[in-house]
């Protein structure tokens, strides 16, 4: 049986790992709040974003621009991967990983070479060491997320897509459902489509709208930076997630401590006791041979 | 005069600015423009640089960069990569940023592209303009 020391080190262990896991829970709630409302403020941005597009789309004809033509015969794949910068996030990362895997396998077998974009320590990593050759593309941390990341790459993509480096672009990110839920998802960036109208939304294209200047130049303009507001979209989404997925990770952990800390509690009371009753064995026993 | 223009200066990070204003003044690609209430409605690509605003007679200004402007009946909406109110902008990063694109244009290294290097110059500059004319 194991020794009363042994077993009270064990349990205070796992009292401070429980107090780590617990920590790391509410610090995850607290980034999750923060992420929540980022994603909260950019939501008008996109709103009138799409709007604008909307009212122009109408206006133009078709293959008004390159970043809308598609390709008759692509041949490279761009696939931007949006993971965490750190771990103990359940399975959150390797969902992302395995769903951007299978994309490229399945590209792959369509015969288009694959280019990865990674942003993202953990998906970084892993697509280093599965496609050692093209992981240098473009790398960046998901943390800080600002605008300009999502800016920066945004940029690469469109270059890369306009020099004819780039026949596709898709990316794979975290979609947030809900505190409990989240999602790999695959979005297809490049080539653009252009919003569907949503729903009751029909109204407006009443008006008449001056352009300044022509319609086409506008949407030359609106265009690119559509597909910056798209992967910024997926990296927020995807900075959402991980803090969810971590919270539910660390909250598992947390019950588990109090489990294990209940079953070594009973083990260490056990020990106390079967060492108590020696003790008295042998004190009784003491005393009978004393009395002769 | 009781018209007034509703005003949103729109972010991807945060709403900058709304509110009521009597007149907007606005760098426009193909020159400025002035929206007054009535105007018809527009779409305009709007330079870097500075967007002034009436308010019950005060010109404010704010700076814009990669914007769009909106006009829809007697909405205003300024869609804009980054912006601040004059008030709010930070003079000394903005003079890091000067002085930072300052020394890449001077050493015109190769992997430094110039193109972004005179974007964020002109960036700089027109925010401390801006900021030094409040």
């Amino acid at each position: 049986m194991a020794s009363l020391k042994s077993v009270r080190t064990k349990i205070s262990g796992v009292h401070k790992t429980r107090q780590i896991t617990k920590a790391m829970n509410m610090v995850a709630s607290a980034r999750l709040r923060g992420a929540q409302s980022r994603m909260e403020r950019f939501r008008p941005y996109t709103a009138k974003f799409r709007e604008m597009l909307l009212e122009l789309s109408g206006k133009t004809e078709e293959g008004a621009h390159p970043l809308l033509a598609e390709r008759p015969a692509p041949e490279t794949c761009g696939i931007i991967l949006a993971t965490s910068d750190r771990g103990l996030c359940g399975g959150f990362n390797a969902g992302l990983i395995a769903e951007a895997l299978r994309l490229a396998r399945k590209k792959e077998a369509e015969g288009l070479g694959i280019r990865f974009y990674n942003i993202g320590r953990k998906g970084r990593e892993a697509i280093k060491k599965i496609f050692p050759a093209q992981a240098s593309l473009h790398q960046s941390n998901l943390e800080p997320l600002s605008f300009q990341t999502a800016g920066k790459l945004g940029e690469e993509i469109i270059e890369g897509y306009l020099s004819g480096l780039l026949d596709q672009v898709f990316i794979v990110y975290g979609e947030f459902v809900s505190l409990a839920r989240q999602t790999p998802r695959t979005r297809s960036i490049l080539p653009l489509k252009a919003p569907e109208s949503e729903k009751g939304s029909g109204g407006r294209q009443a008006a008449e709208y001056l352009y300044e200047p022509g319609a086409q130049e506008l949407l030359a303009e609106l265009l690119p930076r559509y597909i910056k507001v798209l992967i910024y979209h997926g990296l927020l989404d995807t900075s959402a997630s991980e803090h969810a997925a971590r919270m539910t990770a660390m909250d598992n952990a947390t019950r588990n401590c109090d489990e294990i800390a209940e079953s070594l509690t009973l083990l260490y009371n056990k020990t106390r006791q079967s060492a108590i009753t020696t003790d008295l064995i042998d004190i009784v026993s003491g005393a009978e041979a004393l009395k002769g | 005069m009781d018209k007034t223009l509703q005003l949103d200066i729109v972010t991807p990070d945060r709403i900058v600015l709304s509110e009521q204003v009597d007149y907007v003044s606005a760098h426009g690609a193909e020159g400025d423009f002035g929206i007054l209430p009535g105007h018809v409605p527009l779409l305009a690509v709007l330079s870097t640089g500075i967007l002034s605003y009436t308010v019950k007679g005060n010109r404010k200004n704010a700076f814009v960069s990669g914007g769009f402007a909106e006009v829809h009946g007697d909405r205003v909406t300024i869609l804009a990569e980054s912006s601040e109110l004059a008030d709010n902008i930070d003079l000394a990063r903005a003079r890091e940023a000067l002085s930072r694109a300052e020394k890449r244009l001077e050493h015109q290294e190769e992997n430094v592209n110039m193109e972004r290097a005179k974007a964020s110059l002109h960036r700089a500059v027109m925010r401390i303009n801006i900021y030094n004319s409040r």
